[in-house]
């Protein structure tokens, strides 16, 4: 039963008196108690259906996952992503960021994430194999600029590689929704036609959709690969016609290539985890600050210190807690036990912890 | 009292430390779901124990019972909830909510400020005489080594006074201000911490002796008298448990020159020493944040606070096989050495304190080598 908060209640439960009022913890402390899809400003979801899309024996499946925002959910537009965190088993609460799959949304509707179970990906594997209808997660707001314009021109172009087809399906369902009545060319780079995602509503809209241009390419098996001289073909003077891309980096570079400096291209990348290979050496990226030092296996305190940075520290053995600092990338070795992690985005206690091989922290 | 006790050597100290860190390893392999259900019903009981008392004071004749309700709450949310989610205890987690970077108390001290009085002065210096600041908090002579002084003949009413303000006393702590008096801090290093202190305590004045006491309308001076009750209550339990934990007989003290050189090994040593626990039952444990088990606190703060008990056993185990003390006792008995020393500290001690030269080191002289 997922009985949300109705609107008047939500401004008063985020009301200053009411604030003050459940001072120091916050409203959604007590109310999460009581229902975790009560909330006056977090966001929560519950899961309410999970479709395999793809299910091939001995490789990894992918499942859309539909949600149920509370009702502090702001919408969502075509293309943008959130933060999703669930409870592992073993109690850790662990983050990832998920493209939303669905079309536009309006505050407190529902939305579905797709997502690969990545045999590395913690959460990925638990939402696709593990999680079960009714599983409670934590939810940001929509983030991210990739994203339609309110007036849509008369032709557009998505290209997309491997899992970012994502945000563009997105999109695409968006404007069939939005009965948009201009051109659409569907350009998606795959490894091999097997497992593709949306294959089945893809060859639906190539059929039926108004307008829509779809191709499914796999250079592998002797598909053209992005040129530009490909691009003028399908699509002439390309550059002047909006276009999203979205993919691994080589693809995305390819496609900037090939628009030269359009204004008309929007790209996003998609970042694959950078996993160390436990040994020393590496660079250490102090991103905030923009200085990249070689990793000497200290403490990422001591060479941040020898880096001339000055973070905030106390204790220096991993006890007091002050120096907890966001990793962004890699994998460090916890001083202390030993213990390695190469979650992405992670706070670690920068006194007691060393990188093993590359890594990016917020200093 | 400076430390009485056996000293252990260089190699004894070394292999001292790594026990404690095989422990501490063990317990963080083991942490898990038992860990996560238990604080979270901790924190369910506790928000109970608040909406309770705040409705039953809308029924006067419950009034006694609406007080212990909320004062129940305050015990449960500063102690084993509040000291131990501040401590990073439960970071591991992932739950924003019981973050140690995100945490706030229902008591006047402002977390951002008490984390680093607490989790970074006293647990790194504990017991280092004119280093950790929570020795007498400044206020109190709480050992033979800190020299005496006409105003100490008051030590027995400032404690007094301490015990019933308490949760002011400990915000108004991390303004250092002995330190400013002895030009060692300036105001200006009080601009960011003064602030905080008088941010968060407008917003404890306004929830406890405006808002919740102007919601029950006739009843506003019964409900302010009754948050109040319900506030000392909490500051008579901390003080008390926080007071057994340091100050019974037997707790050694050490000087800053001891402990230039300290090895790991030998941190552990001086928290084994310079704390002591509380014997009694597993809801007093709970009331007590678990800090009855002070000893295992002061050896792994960053630790769920309900993992001591078990450890306590291998704790005392090492103890025996190095000749250390353990010092424990019933609440009545720690409770009754601590008022004893506040009184007898309160006049000039007999004997001169020695010279650090004259005392035992347990440091290792040759430590970077």
């Amino acid at each position: 039963m997922s009985i949300t908060i109705p609107s008047p209640m939500g401004s008063l439960l985020r009301s200053r008196v009411v604030e003050a009022l459940a001072s120091p913890h916050g409203v959604d402390r007590y109310l999460e108690i009581v229902n975790p899809m009560w909330a006056a400003r977090e966001v929560r979801a519950r899961i309410v259906d999970i479709r395999r899309e793809v299910d091939v024996p001995g490789h990894p499946p992918v499942a859309t996952i539909t949600l149920q925002p509370t009702s502090t959910w702001q919408g969502h537009r075509a293309g943008q992503h959130v933060e999703l965190s669930v409870d592992l088993p073993g109690a850790k609460r662990v983050t990832r960021v998920f493209t939303i799959s669905s079309s536009d949304s309006k505050p407190g509707e529902r939305f579905t994430v797709t997502m690969r179970a990545n045999p590395e990906g913690q959460v990925s594997r638990f939402l696709v194999e593990q999680a079960t209808i009714g599983t409670i997660v934590h939810l940001s707001q929509a983030k991210g600029e990739f994203v339609l314009p309110d007036r849509m021109p008369e032709h557009v172009v998505f290209i997309t590689g491997g899992s970012g087809i994502t945000p563009a399906m997105s999109m695409l369902r968006s404007l069939q929704m939005r009965t948009h009545r201009g051109r659409i060319t569907f350009l998606h780079y795959a490894q091999s036609p097997q497992h593709q995602i949306f294959a089945d509503e893809l060859a639906d809209i190539q059929t039926t959709g108004y307008g829509v241009d779809v191709h499914l390419l796999h250079p592998e098996l002797g598909d053209p690969a992005l040129t530009p001289m490909f691009l003028e073909k399908l699509v002439p003077n390309f550059r002047d016609v909006a276009t999203w891309a979205c993919g691994p980096a080589p693809l995305i570079e390819a496609v900037q290539a090939a628009y030269a400096e359009s204004d008309a291209l929007r790209v996003e990348y998609f970042k694959p985890p950078r996993v160390g290979g436990g040994q020393a050496g590496g660079q250490i990226t102090f991103a905030r600050s923009g200085r990249s030092v070689s990793n000497t296996g200290e403490s990422i305190l001591d060479q941040a210190e020898a880096a001339g940075l000055k973070p905030e520290s106390g204790c220096r053995m991993g006890i007091c807690f002050t120096c907890p600092t966001r990793k962004s990338e890699g994998t460090v070795r916890n001083i202390l036990t030993g213990e390695t992690s190469s979650l992405p985005d992670e706070e670690v206690r920068i006194c007691v912890s060393a990188p093993e091989g590359d890594c990016t922290v917020d200093l | 009292m400076s430390n009485p006790y056996r000293t252990l050597t260089a190699e004894e100290l070394d292999e001292f430390g790594a026990a404690m860190d095989d422990i501490r390893q063990r317990i963080i392999a083991d942490l898990g779901e038992a860990d996560a259900e238990y604080l979270r019903k901790v924190v369910k009981a506790q928000r109970g124990f608040e909406v309770a008392g705040r409705a039953m004071f809308y029924l006067p004749p419950l009034w006694p019972v609406a007080v212990a309700s909320l004062g129940i709450s305050k015990i449960l949310d500063n102690m084993e909830i509040g000291h131990n989610v501040m401590h990073g205890q439960y970071d591991w987690l992932g739950d924003a909510g019981l973050n140690s970077r995100v945490f706030e108390w229902d008591t006047m001290a402002p977390s951002e400020n008490w984390k680093h009085g607490h989790n970074y002065i006293h647990h790194t210096y504990t017991n280092v005489i004119g280093k950790d600041r929570d020795i007498g908090y400044g206020i109190l002579r709480m050992d033979e080594d800190q020299p005496w002084r006409p105003y100490y003949l008051g030590n027995p009413v400032y404690a007094f006074l301490l015990m019933t303000f308490f949760e002011w006393g400990v915000a108004l702590h991390d303004l250092e201000t002995e330190n400013v008096i002895a030009g060692k801090r300036t105001l200006a290093d009080n601009k960011k911490v003064g602030a905080a202190i008088w941010r968060k305590m407008r917003r404890q004045v306004l929830k406890d002796y405006v808002l919740f006491p102007a919601l029950t309308g006739p009843f506003f001076l019964s409900t302010l008298a009754g948050n109040a009750v319900a506030n000392l209550i909490r500051n008579v339990w901390a003080f008390n448990i926080i007071f057994c934990g340091h100050f019974p007989a037997g707790v050694a003290s050490f000087t800053i020159e001891e402990t230039e050189n300290e090895t790991r090994g030998g941190w552990y040593y001086r928290q084994l020493l310079g704390s002591a626990n509380i014997t009694g039952g597993k809801l007093f444990h709970v009331m007590s944040g678990n800090l009855s088990h002070q000893i295992e606190h002061h050896l792994f703060p960053d630790l769920p606070a309900r993992r001591y008990p078990e450890i306590s056993e291998e704790v005392r185990a090492l103890c025996e096989k190095y000749d250390l003390p353990y010092n424990t006792g019933s609440l009545s008995k720690q409770l009754f050495s601590v008022a004893a020393k506040i009184c007898r500290l309160a006049l000039p001690s007999k004997k001169a304190s020695p010279a650090p030269s004259d005392e035992t080191h347990l440091v290792r002289e040759t430590a970077a080598a």
